[in-house]
């Protein structure tokens, strides 16, 4: 198979209408990967997947996916790539396995129907109707027929959105089980938490641009640490820092020494989740 | 090949496992035809009664399996994401689509078997006096009226509204065409729609070759007629047909 990333965007580009949905992204996915586009609703995660899947076309920019330009994609392309979109019914009167045999009968070297529906879990429901299962058996029934072609690249778009907690946990366990048969995988994700325990590597995507790119553990290097939040004359004070001490001190001696009191006072360090709403959340310049 | 027929194979199991629809497409138009043939008597335009009603009805199942069923089928897929997610796997498009016509055109053969026995069996009905001309008429007419189907399927926004705004079309046409009796003694106006619809052209070749056993080749004018109509409704697709939903 081709040497070099399973994925390579060079400066993609994606209008609507005149509103530009992706602004000049790179970004390089590794074979054996798991790789989260990280970012809130309308920052350009779909719009990206869907170029990559073959389903747009670009306005600009450079897109390989397995050595081939996936908008002139061929059958045999297809054969090496698996998709979860993020809405999209099976029919609903047919079984699972009727499904699976379906999507099975599309590819040449599919894996076995049954091998797959137990892989996602529903090997107890193999001969219920799809309209009987429920969200989160549907979801897994995406995941198993686009499993059954056997590809080398899924495409998972919010896998888990609309998830309650247990239905998410499971999910995870699936991707987790499809990375250790050394796939590899492109989420998108607008849960932090998600790319974090999923991704080996994760970029955020804000208003089309990609504003960090790395580990999840390298997202956050350099980000402030502690946050300080107290009250004065009924304003909210915040500050980031990477010295509390030194901070704290001056802090609480001003206000010992004025006889007053810090309201509110509250010393806690920076979560993931902070750092990715700072990020996100900040202006554009 | 293979690909063909297994695609063709999903589409029968799809459509015969989905009770609704099939009740509706394949035993709808046999169901009216005891109705009326158990109305009529006489003659309809000079043939008898029950003969006329089985070409009417033959005219009917066409668009219905054809246009109907098939935009119906084909609009809900779409918003599903059905259509969307298959365009992500290998199978062609154009094996898709021939085996989604083949699927059409198999289903709408049985009907037009069984609407032509119970004609026979019931009723006393004189059968098509030429097979060979019948097949070939309602085959034709079967895929111009898929053209049409497949056009108005790519005009239709939702799934919710598909059933209804197909039958408003199926419907009123398959009623001005004399699908249910004669038109004869409806008002000009009415006549003059009339004169302009596949459906009245297509039942005219029908009665042709059911009634008299005359080919298609001997009135290619209303020939002609059917396949335009069924260009129309390609011409229509090919600027407007889509594989994903409509929400952007």
């Amino acid at each position: 198979m081709s040497a070099g990333p399973a994925i390579r965007v060079r400066g993609l580009r994606k209008a609507y209408d005149g509103v530009e949905a992706v602004r000049g992204i790179d970004f390089d996915v590794q074979p054996g990967e798991v790789f989260g586009l990280l970012g809130p609703n309308g920052a350009g995660k779909t719009t990206t997947v869907e170029i990559l899947e073959g389903y747009r076309a670009r306005d600009a920019g450079e897109v390989s996916v397995l050595g081939a330009d996936p908008w002139r994609s061929s059958s045999a392309h297809r054969e090496r790539i698996g998709v979860v979109l993020q809405h999209s019914e099976l029919p609903p009167t047919l079984s699972v396995r009727e499904v699976h045999r379906m999507f099975a009968g599309y590819f040449e070297r599919p894996r076995p129907v049954d091998e797959v529906i137990e892989l996602v879990g529903l090997a107890d429901k193999a001969d219920a109707r799809v309209k009987t299962l429920s969200g989160g058996q549907k979801r897994r029934l995406d995941l198993g027929v686009a499993l059954v072609g056997d590809p080398e690249l899924v495409f998972l778009d919010e896998p888990t959105t609309g998830f309650d907690p247990s239905a998410r946990r499971t999910a995870w366990d699936l991707v987790r089980a499809l990375r250790s048969l050394g796939k590899t995988i492109l989420l998108t994700t607008h849960y932090l938490d998600e790319a974090q325990q999923l991704a080996d590597r994760v970029a955020v995507i804000r208003e089309g641009e990609l504003i960090r790119i790395g580990t999840p553990r390298e997202l956050i290097a350099g980000a402030p640490e502690v946050e300080i939040r107290y009250r004065e004359e009924g304003r909210e004070v915040v500050l980031s820092t990477a010295e509390p001490t030194r901070v704290l001190a001056e802090l609480t001696g001003r206000a010992l020494a004025e006889g007053r009191e810090l309201e509110a006072l509250e010393v806690r360090r920076a979560s993931l989740e902070d750092v990715y709403l700072d990020l996100v959340d900040e202006e554009p310049t | 090949m293979t690909l063909f027929a297994h695609e063709l194979r999903t589409q029968q199991l799809m459509f015969w496992r989905n009770k609704e629809s099939a009740v509706f497409i394949f035993v709808f138009p046999p169901m009216l035809f005891l109705l009326l043939g158990a109305v009529y008597d006489g003659d309809i335009d000079g043939v008898p009664a029950v003969d006329r009603l089985v070409v009417g009805i033959l005219g009917y199942g066409c668009a219905n399996t054809a246009l109907a069923g098939l935009a119906i089928t084909l609009v809900i897929r779409r918003e599903g994401g059905i259509l969307k997610r298959l365009r992500a796997t290998p199978l062609p498009p154009q094996t898709y689509i021939a085996a989604v016509l083949a699927s059409t055109l198999l289903v709408f053969l049985l009907q037009m078997a069984a609407t032509v026995a119970l004609g026979v069996v019931l009723y006393d009905a004189a059968g098509p006096e030429s097979w060979v001309a019948l097949v070939v008429v309602l085959l034709v007419g079967a895929l111009a009226m898929a053209g049409l189907g497949v056009g108005l399927a790519s005009l239709i926004r939702s799934a919710e509204g598909a059933s209804a705004v197909v039958n408003l079309v199926v419907l009123p046409m398959a009623f001005l065409s004399g699908s249910f009796g004669s038109t004869d003694g409806y008002p000009a106006f009415l006549q003059a729609v009339s004169d302009v619809l596949p459906l009245t052209y297509l039942i005219d070749l029908v009665e042709d070759a059911y009634v008299r056993g005359q080919s298609p080749l001997d009135d290619l004018g209303a020939v002609a007629v059917v396949v335009a109509w069924g260009v129309v409704g390609l011409l229509v697709a090919v600027r407007r047909f889509s594989w994903a939903p409509r929400e952007r």
